[in-house]
């Protein structure tokens, strides 16, 4: 038996299918899931062009022949082109904020939510939940799905909510701690604000009653986890989803926390190039593809997610047998070429956490003078790493700079700036401006 | 007798300097002295005031990176050679003189300069032993 951080408790049983099992299933979810599709325009057409229907589906193989989906796609058929059953079965609608231009909306019908809210309690309980648990959730309530999705989850569970929404980190504060919640979910950059103000009304961890957090919605690192472990004396769960495919609940950390748990009886997973298209072996960093096979309003056929991941097939002591899923380590589309180098965001912030004494909150700054790239990482400077000798700034400059080299193989200009200038974010945190898109140069 | 120095971050940008120095005249709170160092991109402003308890307090509160640094003060005679004489006193010595700068006033045929040390105790050792004045606090905030 292995030991574990706490009870290894399994919320629902098709976790644990055995992998013939699991596969024989998903064959026939697809093939349901075409037949489904058929109603969908954008998908008919597609089956008509490759010569594909459910009938032709009788192996995982066969998945190769279906049309990959886009986000231009579903922007294509906005708002609701991409439904697969009558309007008058809807009963929620979702979307995506709309940052990068149009938003994107998803629709729910009765039983998917039903399914959403019960892949949110997997995850949850694999990370700790229990039904004696308060919740406290500073997500974003609204479109985004972040909120809805792990409130259903938790209540589904059992556990008490309080739906504090994201903002107004003074009053989740209070809230955390006169409620005293027992489970933190919002995402990893809120909840750095949060340490971060906790930290300077005088919380020492010991005093915060927080015991378990989940977190989501953007990516991060594993010195960012350690760091808000420390800051607020709690344990860190990752889960991942997104709004075009269900919203979180795609896949989550087990106990072991070395990846997360794919849901494989709803949704396939692929790994590739997302240049080539072609698959990246096990182990390496490609862009994850998700079909959903199991909704209802709004099933999804190999939807490119632009996030970048690796995948880990071999056996988890948890005993789930959904296959792992690694950190998201970028976007496709945030992923930065400095001078002709693939450079992530999350690595700059690797670098940053590695340097004892930096606080991760940054911007990334690339421009283009002349004919070369230049890279600025504006870093706040943590109180206790200024000394009044210039040369022990120096030396704390040279330190993220070198770090920024060995992690992401750029070399940066690094500049100290006072804390609580850069701006902060209470969802997704904005850490890059890109001066050379604005000239047109890329 | 150490002094205290309040160091200070700031970002090489207009106005910087005059937020906290508003800061200190609104407490009521005297600048005896400063000293600025800066590159490009920020700078450490290290100041000697009237009263730096007070003014380390206020300026942490109002969110500044501020720090205590302790400094000694040193009486130098104001004349050809007269720094000489105390520089020569470390040359020898394993104590390193990190920067320094001077006092607007003297006393009178002396100035007055600060001296931040790697180790200030083993300084003001060495400067009882070779007869040099060490200033004290008092002198030097409340002038």
């Amino acid at each position: 038996m292995a030991e574990f951080l706490f009870e290894n408790r399994i919320w629902d049983p098709a976790e644990k299918l055995p992998r013939n099992e699991l596969q024989a299933l998903q064959v026939r979810r697809l093939r349901d899931c075409v037949a489904r599709l058929e109603n969908v325009p954008f998908y008919r057409k597609a089956f008509a062009q490759g010569n594909v229907n459910a009938d032709r589906i009788r192996s995982l193989d066969d998945l190769k022949r279906l049309p990959l989906t886009t986000k231009a796609d579903l922007r294509e058929h906005y708002p609701l082109g991409f439904l697969a059953t009558p309007r008058s079965e809807i009963v929620r609608i979702h979307g995506s904020t709309g940052t990068t231009g149009k938003p994107t909306f998803v629709a729910y019908t009765r039983d998917d939510l039903v399914l959403w809210a019960n892949l949110c309690a997997r995850f949850l309980v694999a990370g700790g939940l229990r039904p004696e648990h308060m919740v406290h959730i500073a997500f974003g309530y609204g479109l985004f799905t972040g909120g809805f999705g792990l409130h259903y989850g938790a209540e589904l569970v059992g556990a008490a909510i309080v739906p504090a929404a994201a903002g107004n980190t003074e009053r989740q504060i209070v809230l955390i701690n006169d409620l005293q919640a027992d489970v933190l979910v919002c995402t990893p950059s809120y909840a750095l604000n949060i340490a971060e103000m906790m930290r300077a009304q005088g919380y020492t961890p010991d005093k915060i009653p927080l015991k378990f957090a989940h977190f989501g919605g953007e990516p991060w690192t594993e010195d960012m986890r350690l760091e808000i472990e420390r800051q607020m004396g709690l344990l860190a769960f990752n889960n991942y989803g997104l709004s075009e495919v269900i919203g979180p609940g795609v896949s989550g950390e087990c106990v072991v926390r070395n990846g997360m748990h794919i849901q494989e009886d709803h949704f396939l997973v692929e790994c590739i190039d997302p240049d080539t298209l072609e698959p990246v072996p096990y182990g390496e960093p490609g862009e994850l593809v998700l079909t959903a096979l199991t909704k209802q309003a709004m099933p999804i056929l190999r939807y490119r997610t632009r996030d970048i991941a690796r995948l880990d097939p071999t056996p988890c002591p948890c005993g789930r047998t959904g296959i792992r899923m690694g950190r998201v380590i970028g976007r496709s589309d945030d992923m930065l070429i400095i001078r002709g180098a693939n450079v992530f965001p999350s690595q700059i912030e690797e670098a940053l956490l590695r340097v004892e004494g930096t606080a991760p909150h940054y911007l990334i700054e690339v421009d283009r003078p002349g004919t070369l790239d230049e890279v600025t990482v504006r870093v706040e400077l943590r109180p206790e790493r200024f000394s009044d000798k210039m040369s022990q700034m120096h030396v704390l400059r040279e330190d993220i700079e070198r770090q920024i080299h060995i992690v992401a193989g750029i070399r940066a200009n690094v500049e100290l700036v006072a804390p609580q200038t850069l701006e902060r974010f209470i969802g997704k945190a904005k850490r890059v401006v890109d001066h050379r898109k604005e000239k047109g140069l890329i | 007798m150490k002094i205290h120095q309040l160091s200070l971050f700031l970002e090489n940008k207009p106005g910087q300097l005059t937020a906290p120095c508003r800061e200190l005249a609104d407490a009521g709170i005297d600048i005896r002295t400063l000293s600025l160092a800066d590159t490009q991109q920020f700078g450490i402003l290290r100041l000697i005031v009237s009263d730096w308890k007070r003014g380390y307090e206020l300026l942490r509160d109002k969110g500044y990176v501020v720090k205590d640094t302790e400094v000694v003060a040193i009486e130098v005679p104001d004349r050809p050679g007269g720094l000489l004489e105390v520089l020569k006193v470390f040359e020898k010595s394993a104590v390193n003189i990190e920067y320094m700068y001077a006092f607007t006033f003297g006393r009178g045929d002396k100035a007055v300069l600060i001296f931040r040390f790697d180790d200030p105790d083993a300084a003001i050792a060495l400067l009882n032993s070779a007869g040099i004045n060490v200033v004290g606090s008092v002198e030097v905030y409340n002038r």
